[in-house]
């Protein structure tokens, strides 16, 4: 027999409203509350324990909670973390969720929960856990309960979890291939026919929109300035000390340049595989233009050139380890006095 | 115009000293091949060899896959490629060998080039798993430049695909398909109920290993330009041995364009297939915007309701593609793109590099970064070490057991972003 513990807040435990959001946490043995709505339907699993605890409480007090949470967990050793559902409840989304990621991340205990789908606790959470649809007020708690149940069965038991829709948990943003039945041209026309009609059709990949990168504020006084060259053209030293893959690259590499003038042809090559290579490896400042770089120093009108090349693959690469990377190599520049960068793409 | 293809099934190849086609088996007279590959004086030696669907054999690292095919009346089967005469794709009759395809391998020209696994879970990410590959492995002097070596292997890869398939012309085992291309007025004012649809095809145009080949002329020369689908159908289109493996457009591909199939397939149904846009991406944003604004007046002259957009590639082509369909959808145009994603190694990063609020009809042909371990295979034809340095490998890629851990961009068309597969991704 799996055991389950259960989390609920003031209102669905049946302590009291708004006057009892501050309650502080406690337990009580078996299920309480909507604990209730849950237990009659779990397979070879029980309700040990239902956690209560005030919305506000929580939300003020997470450190506390969460130890609190720690010290059931450890007293019970349930198999799982049910909580909610939270409905449209922001507050008690946001507690739901926080003690799924908790147990789940922390103490490596599987959770779930539900919520409305505009509960703000969803886009904050959702990566982590799993976070099933649940209607917008309690009139939909018996439905809900059962949705959950047989999905915290299936998890219990092991077995292979279907798709978002049908199980109907929000998907956590992860890409994974599959194999379709019809090839992606069928697809497009199909699509492309849907489309014409004004038929309702469903886009493979979501639109992302992207954060703006705003410009810094300009460089005082460039005269005084240390400025670096970095790349994403993949001019590393021959070869390629650093392993820098042809592409997703994951990792950058940083080359001391002291004393040099120029990247010579033979020393530098280009690894990146997403451009015709020769010409950057016949004169690799074409790429990283370091010896334009001197020139401007030696003319005064950069202050410093910094003596080293951060360089990388830029092909391919996620946006989110091209972001990683980039706060890696600020993070170096900026402890090494780098005032400004130079970065050049191909 | 009309073409007629005679597809001709092969079900066994035997490599030899005849070159005969009886009972479905193919019989290629190597010796005469390797003779009239070894006509072009850059190339050192020339070898062949058979991988068959279900073998436990792995080819790498491979540059481009081939159609054996030939006219019947004689005349290049790839025009424009092998000789200084010019005819027209598109037209006569022309001999397909299915159920083979010619392999070109050998010393490795840069990071671009794949692998191709005749069994195991590496076989359900290429269709050219399912065919006979008659490997050609291709040695060059020691002289030859990267820019000429890419030429040398591209070039002996067309021949031998038009020499192979001269030897089945002539058999009287095939199945017909005739294939119209009226003229433009004619083409418009069929089946006026159906909705007019065109085909834009991006192809890459960027430099070595990044090239597309149009009747012999590297498209990096060409500004986007109306074709006849059954030119691409018909040899008018060679890959430059074009980008990363997996999103690689081999020549291949453009004989047997997914999109191009479908449309013809549904023409007279669901569609009216009107016309073909093709769009050389380059690499400066100038061109990136002429490109784009060409390509939107030339669907527009079309006067069609829709357009499928492919694209070649990712990264820079991205923007090519955001732009196009940006463009085309302004002009009251609906579109549909296809592409393939970098969502990273976990999934969990943006997809593309570039977007457009007008892109809300996507087909994805699956996150290219996704990694797969590959089994220990008994024969490999070629260089298993190569894989350290090609798209989707790295130095870690061969583990101490023999095993093979790569991403499937590695693997040869496994995302064709012509929508020739059948992988996708679905977020979870």
């Amino acid at each position: 027999m799996k055991k389950v513990l259960f989390y609920t807040n003031q209102f669905f435990g049946q302590i009291g409203g708004e006057e009892a959001a501050y309650t502080e946490p406690q337990i009580h043995e078996g299920p309480k509350g909507n604990a209730n709505a849950f237990a009659p339907q779990l397979k070879d699993a029980k309700i040990v324990a239902t956690i209560l605890c005030g919305d506000n409480y929580y939300a003020e007090n997470m450190e506390t909670c969460r130890a609190f949470i720690r010290e059931q967990v450890e007293a019970y050793h349930p198999d799982m973390l049910l909580a909610g559902p939270a409905f449209n409840a922001g507050r008690f989304g946001i507690a739901c969720a926080d003690a799924c990621a908790f147990v789940q991340e922390q103490l490596g205990v599987q959770s779930l929960t539900a919520m409305y789908e505009e509960n703000p606790a969803l886009e904050m959470y959702r990566k982590s856990i799993y976070i099933m649809q649940a209607g917008k007020s309690a009139a939909s708690m018996t439905k809900d309960a059962k949705r959950m149940a047989d999905f915290a069965n299936k998890l219990l038991a092991g077995e292979p979890v279907g798709l978002p829709k049908e199980e109907g948990y929000f998907p956590k943003g992860r890409r994974i291939n599959v194999f379709a039945e019809k090839n992606g041209a069928v697809r497009a026309v199909d699509m492309l026919l849907a489309k014409i009609k004004g038929e309702p059709f469903e886009t493979e990949l979501e639109i992302s929109m992207y954060d703006k990168v705003q410009p810094s504020t300009p460089v005082k006084d460039l005269r005084k300035a240390k400025v670096a060259l970095l790349t994403s053209g993949g001019i590393v030293p021959r070869g390629n000390p650093d392993h820098i893959p042809a592409a997703t690259a994951k990792v950058w590499g940083r080359y001391d340049l002291s004393g040099m003038t120029r990247l010579d042809a033979g020393d530098w090559e280009s690894v990146h595989a997403g451009y015709d290579p020769v010409y950057a490896n016949d004169d690799p400042n074409r790429v990283a233009p370091y010896n334009t770089m001197k020139e401007l120093e030696k003319e005064g009108i950069i202050g410093e050139v910094y003596p080293y090349l951060c360089s990388t693959t830029g092909n391919s690469t996620s946006v989110a380890d091209a972001t990683r990377m980039g706060d890696e190599m600020v993070r170096q520049l900026k402890a090494d006095g780098v005032e400004a960068v130079i970065l050049t793409s191909t | 115009m009309s073409l007629e293809l005679r597809k001709v099934q092969v079900k066994d190849v035997v490599l030899g000293k005849e070159n005969r086609f009886a009972d479905g088996i193919l019989f290629i007279d190597t010796g005469e091949l390797e003779t009239l590959i070894m006509e072009d004086q850059r190339i050192r030696s020339v070898s062949f060899d058979l991988a068959r669907p279900g073998e436990s054999a792995r080819i790498l690292p491979v540059k481009d896959v081939i159609e054996p095919r030939a006219k019947l009346e004689g005349g290049s089967t790839f025009p424009g490629m092998l000789s200084e005469k010019m005819t027209a794709g598109g037209k006569g009759i022309t001999y397909a060998l299915k159920g083979c395809v010619v392999t070109t391998t050998g010393p490795i020209v840069g990071f671009q080039e794949g692998l191709i696994d005749m069994s195991g879970p590496g076989a359900d990410f290429t269709i050219f798993s399912r065919y006979i590959n008659i490997v050609m492995i291709i040695d060059k002097h020691d002289d030859v430049n990267p820019h000429e070596h890419e030429e040398v292997v591209r070039v002996a890869g067309v021949k031998a695909a038009q020499y192979i398939g001269q030897i089945a012309v002539g058999c009287e085992d095939y199945e017909k398909t005739v294939y119209e291309w009226p003229a433009i007025g004619e083409r418009y004012a069929m089946y006026p109920e159906l909705p007019k649809v065109a085909y834009v095809c991006n192809c890459m145009s960027q430099g070595l290993l990044h090239d597309t080949y149009f009747y012999g002329r590297d498209t990096k020369k060409l500004i986007p330009a109306m074709v006849s689908p059954l030119e691409f159908m018909d040899g008018a289109l060679v890959s430059g041995n074009c980008v990363s493996p997996g999103s690689k457009t081999t020549t291949f591909h453009h004989l047997n364009n997914a999109v191009i199939d479908e449309l013809f397939h549904r023409h007279g149904k669901d569609l009216n297939f009107v016309g073909l846009v093709l769009n050389p991406m380059m690499v400066t944003l100038k061109e990136k915007y002429r490109g784009a604004m060409l390509v939107a007046e030339l669907v527009e002259s079309l006067g069609v309701e829709a357009a499928i957009i492919t694209q070649e590639g990712f990264g820079n082509p991205t923007t090519d593609l955001m732009m196009a369909c940006k463009n085309i959808e302004e002009k009251g145009v609906k579109t549909v793109i296809v592409t393939n994603e970098d969502a990273g190694t976990d999934g969990m990063s943006e997809s593309l590099p570039d977007m457009v609020k007008e892109a809300d009809a996507i087909v994805t042909t699956g996150n290219s970064n996704a990694t797969i371990l590959l089994p220990k295979v008994d024969r490999v034809i070629g260089k298993l070490e190569d894989i350290e340095r090609v798209t989707g490998g790295n130095v870690d890629s061969i583990k101490p057991d023999g095993t093979l851990l790569v991403e499937i961009h590695g693997i040869m068309g496994s995302h064709n972003l012509q929508g020739n597969t059948l992988l996708t991704a679905i977020t979870v």
